[in-house]
C-alpha cells in the first residue's frame, strides 16, 4: 500500500526522462545520417556505371559494376606509393621530434618553456598560401621540387606543432611520483622515457599519429604546387580523375572511395587506443 | 645500515612564505624507526623528499651514513622510498616493478629474479602474483608490492611517505603491525612520515613532531606523551586530544569550574615568574576520573560515546568554558543530561603559557 503511491509518484518523471534520451536519440541519429549519408552516396555511385550516376531523379535499382575501381586500380599505382610514403615518413619523423620536444616541455620543462610553445603553436598561425611562394623558391634552390623528401619534411613541419602539443599533454598526465620512483631506482632519462613515459602515453601517441596521418593524406595544397609526377600524392589523383569534358561522377566517387579507405582503416585500428588516449586521466 | 642526519637543513617554497622546513636538526640512529608526524602543511612530507634527494635544500645540509650527500642524486643516496599512492609502473609486471632498480643497477637477470622473489615471500605475495600487472592487484597487494620494490634493494635507509593511507581501516592496522615488525627484522634505518598519530605512536621508536616546518619535539611515544614540551606536541598527541581550556590564576592554583583547581608550586612559580594571569590548562581524557561522592570539578554530561571497553563523555563544567572529554569504565556510563563530578590529581594536570604554548615547568 505504501509503495504504490510512490511509484505512482515516480512514473512522470521517469517518462520525462525517457522521453528525453528518445529526443536525443533521434537527434543523434539525425546529425550522425546527415553526415554519413553524402559517404554512403559517394560509395554507391562508385558501383555504378558511369550513364547511370547522373540521371536525375538518382536511381536506387541499378546493376552495380567494378568498371570504375578497375579503371582506379590501374592508374592509382604511383599516387598510393607517394601518399604512404609521405604520411608514414612525415608521422615517424613528427613522433621522432615530438616526444624529446614534448618531454622537454612538460616532464622536465627548460627554461621559458612557454616561449616555446608558443614558438610551435605560432608557425600554425600564418596561413600556408602566405608562404607558398617563398617555399616553392627554397624548394627550387634545394633541388626539391617534385620530391617525396619535400612532402616528408613539410608535412613534418606542418603537424609536429600540434603533435606536440598534444604529445605534451599526455605527458602532463604521468603522475610525478612514478617519474619520481623512477629517478630512485636510478633511471636516467633516456630510461626515464622509454621505460616509464612512453608506456602510458602509448595510447595518446596512437591518437597523435592518427590525426598526423589523416592530416599528411589529405593535404593537397602544398603537394600540387611543388609536385608534378614524381611525388604526386592520392589527393591529386582525384584531381587528375575529373577530365576536361565527359562523364566522371561514379570514376571520382570510385577514386575517391579508394583514398578514403586507407585513412579509415587506420582510424578502426587505432579506434581502442584513440578512446583510451582521449581518456588518459583514467589510468592511475 | 647507517643513520641519518638533518643538520639544520631548510626549504623555502616561496621567498615571501614561511619556509616550509625551517632549519631542521634530527639525528636517526642506524637502524632506528622514526616516524615523522604533523597536520597537514607542517613539512614532514618536505624534509623526507629532502633526504630522498627530490627535494633540493636551501639551507643546510642531510647525511646518511656519515656522508654528506646534500647534492647527491636520488640513486646515488642508497636509499628506497615508498610513496603513498604506491607509484608502481602500470604497464610492468609486479616483478618488474620490483626489479627495476635492480636492473638499473646492472645485477644480473638470475640474481635479480632471486632477490625479487625473496622480498615477495618476506611479504606474503604468492609466486603468481609476480607476473601481474598492478592493475589486477588489490590495494593491499599494490601496497605490498610497492613495499617489495623497496626491500628488493637492500637500501641503507627506507623512506615511507604515508603508506598506509590508501588502505581501509582493518588493512591499515594489520599493515602496520606488518611494517613495524618488518623493520625490525631487517633492522634498517626507516623514516616514515604520517599525519596520523596513532600510527606514529604505534610504531616509531622515536616520534619526531612537526608543526609549521619547524621541529616541536623528538622523543618516544611514551614520552611524548607523557612529557610533551609544548601546547602542541601535547594536544596533537593522543587520542581523543587532551583537554586544553585557558584559565584564569588565582592564589594556589586556577579557577575552573567555579572552584579552585590547585596547581603544583613549581607551575605557580613559573606562571608568576612569567607574569602571567591565565594559563592554558592541559588535562587528559583519562585523567577526568569520575568521582563517586563529591569530586571536586561538577559538570553536565552533553554526550556518551560509548566504545564498548570505556565510555567518552562530552561534558561542560559548571562556569562554561568548552567541552571537555572524559574517558571513563564502559559499564553503566553516566545517561547524558546527568550532572556528575570530576576527580582530578593535581599532578595530571599540564599548564602552558597562553601566547607562546610552551609547558610551565616541565
Amino acid at each position: 500500500m505504501t509503495a504504490l503511491p510512490i511509484r505512482a509518484g515516480s512514473r512522470p518523471g521517469q517518462l520525462r526522462t525517457l522521453s528525453g534520451r528518445v529526443g536525443w536519440g533521434i537527434v543523434a541519429w539525425v546529425v550522425a545520417i546527415g553526415f554519413f549519408l553524402p559517404v554512403l552516396w559517394m560509395v554507391i555511385t562508385a558501383f555504378k556505371p558511369e550513364s547511370a550516376a547522373e540521371t536525375w531523379p538518382p536511381k536506387f535499382v541499378f546493376t552495380p559494376t567494378l568498371a570504375e575501381f578497375r579503371l582506379v586500380f590501374s592508374g592509382m599505382g604511383p599516387f598510393l606509393t607517394h601518399s604512404v610514403i609521405a604520411t608514414v615518413g612525415s608521422t615517424i619523423l613528427v613522433l621522432v621530434l615530438g616526444i624529446p620536444a614534448a618531454y622537454a616541455l612538460s616532464v622536465h620543462p627548460i627554461k621559458r618553456w612557454r616561449d616555446g610553445l608558443f614558438f610551435f603553436i605560432s608557425t600554425k598561425m600564418l596561413p600556408i598560401v602566405a608562404a607558398i611562394g617563398p617555399l616553392y623558391v627554397i624548394a627550387l634552390h634545394a633541388h626539391l621540387l617534385d620530391s617525396i623528401w619535400l612532402l616528408i619534411i613539410l608535412y613534418t613541419a606542418m603537424n609536429l606543432p600540434l603533435a606536440i602539443w598534444m604529445i605534451r599533454s599526455f605527458m602532463l598526465e604521468v603522475p610525478s611520483e612514478l617519474l619520481e620512483a623512477a629517478r630512485l631506482d636510478g633511471a636516467g632519462r633516456i630510461r626515464e622515457i622509454a621505460s616509464v613515459i612512453l608506456p602510458i602515453v602509448t595510447p595518446g601517441l596512437v591518437s597523435t599519429a592518427l590525426i598526423c596521418v589523416i592530416f599528411a593524406w589529405n593535404e593537397l595544397f602544398l603537394a600540387i604546387n611543388l609536385t608534378v609526377t614524381n611525388a604526386a600524392t592520392m589527393p591529386m589523383f582525384l584531381i587528375s580523375s575529373v577530365p576536361q569534358e565527359g562523364l566522371y561522377i561514379a570514376h571520382l566517387s570510385a577514386a575517391a572511395t579508394v583514398a578514403s579507405v586507407p585513412v579509415i582503416l587506420v582510424g578502426w585500428i587505432a579506434q581502442r587506443s584513440l578512446v583510451r588516449g582521449l581518456a588518459m586521466g583514467a589510468i592511475k | 645500515m647507517a643513520q641519518v642526519k638533518y643538520v639544520s637543513a631548510s626549504r623555502v617554497f616561496a621567498k615571501d612564505a614561511p619556509p616550509a622546513v625551517d632549519a631542521l636538526d634530527l639525528d636517526i640512529d642506524d637502524g632506528e624507526f622514526m616516524v615523522l608526524v604533523g597536520p597537514s602543511g607542517s613539512g614532514k612530507t618536505t624534509a623526507l623528499r629532502m633526504l630522498a634527494g627530490l627535494e633540493p635544500l636551501d639551507g643546510g645540509r642531510v647525511e646518511i651514513g656519515e656522508r654528506d650527500v646534500t647534492f647527491a642524486p636520488p640513486k646515488d643516496r642508497d636509499i628506497a622510498m615508498v610513496f603513498q599512492n604506491y607509484a608502481l609502473y602500470p604497464q610492468k609486471t609486479v616483478a618488474e616493478n620490483m626489479g627495476f632498480a635492480l636492473k638499473m643497477q646492472g645485477v644480473p637477470k638470475d640474481d635479480r629474479a632471486r632477490r625479487v622473489r625473496e622480498a615477495a615471500r618476506l611479504l606474503d605475495l604468492d609466486d603468481n602474483l609476480l607476473g601481474r600487472k598492478p592493475k589486477q592487484l588489490s590495494g593491499g597487494q599494490r601496497q605490498r608490492v610497492a613495499m617489495g620494490r623497496a626491500i628488493v634493494r637492500e637500501p641503507k635507509v627506507f623512506l615511507m611517505d604515508e603508506p598506509l593511507s590508501n588502505l581501509d581501516a582493518k588493512l591499515r592496522v594489520q599493515t602496520r603491525a606488518q611494517i613495524a615488525e618488518l623493520q625490525r627484522r631487517l633492522g634498517v634505518t626507516t623514516v616514515y612520515v604520517t599525519h596520523d598519530q596513532v600510527e606514529a605512536m604505534t610504531m616509531g621508536h622515536r616520534v619526531a613532531v612537526l608543526n609549521g616546518g619547524k621541529l616541536q619535539q623528538c622523543a618516544t611515544p611514551r614520552e611524548l606523551y607523557d612529557d610533551p614540551v609544548n601546547q602542541f606536541v601535547a594536544g596533537f598527541i593522543g587520542s581523543p586530544a587532551m583537554n586544553l581550556q585557558t584559565v584564569p590564576l588565582v592564589e594556589g592554583g586556577v579557577h575552573i569550574a567555579g572552584t579552585t583547581l590547585p596547581l603544583p608550586l613549581l607551575v605557580r612559580t613559573a606562571a608568576l615568574e612569567s607574569g602571567l594571569r591565565e594559563l592554558v590548562l592541559g588535562i587528559r581524557p583519562e585523567h577526568l576520573h569520575l568521582a563517586d561522592g563529591a569530586g571536586e570539578l561538577p559538570g553536565e554530561v552533553l554526550l556518551v560515546e560509548e566504545l564498548g571497553a570505556d565510555a567518552l563523555l562530552h561534558v561542560r563544567l559548571a562556569g562554561g568554558g568548552q567541552a571537555m572529554v572524559a574517558r571513563t569504565e564502559g559499564r553503566r556510563p553516566p545517561a547524558r543530561g546527568q550532572h556528575v563530578t570530576f576527580h582530578v590529581q593535581p599532578d595530571d594536570v599540564f599548564a602552558f603559557h597562553p601566547s607562546t604554548g610552551d609547558r610551565l615547568a616541565a
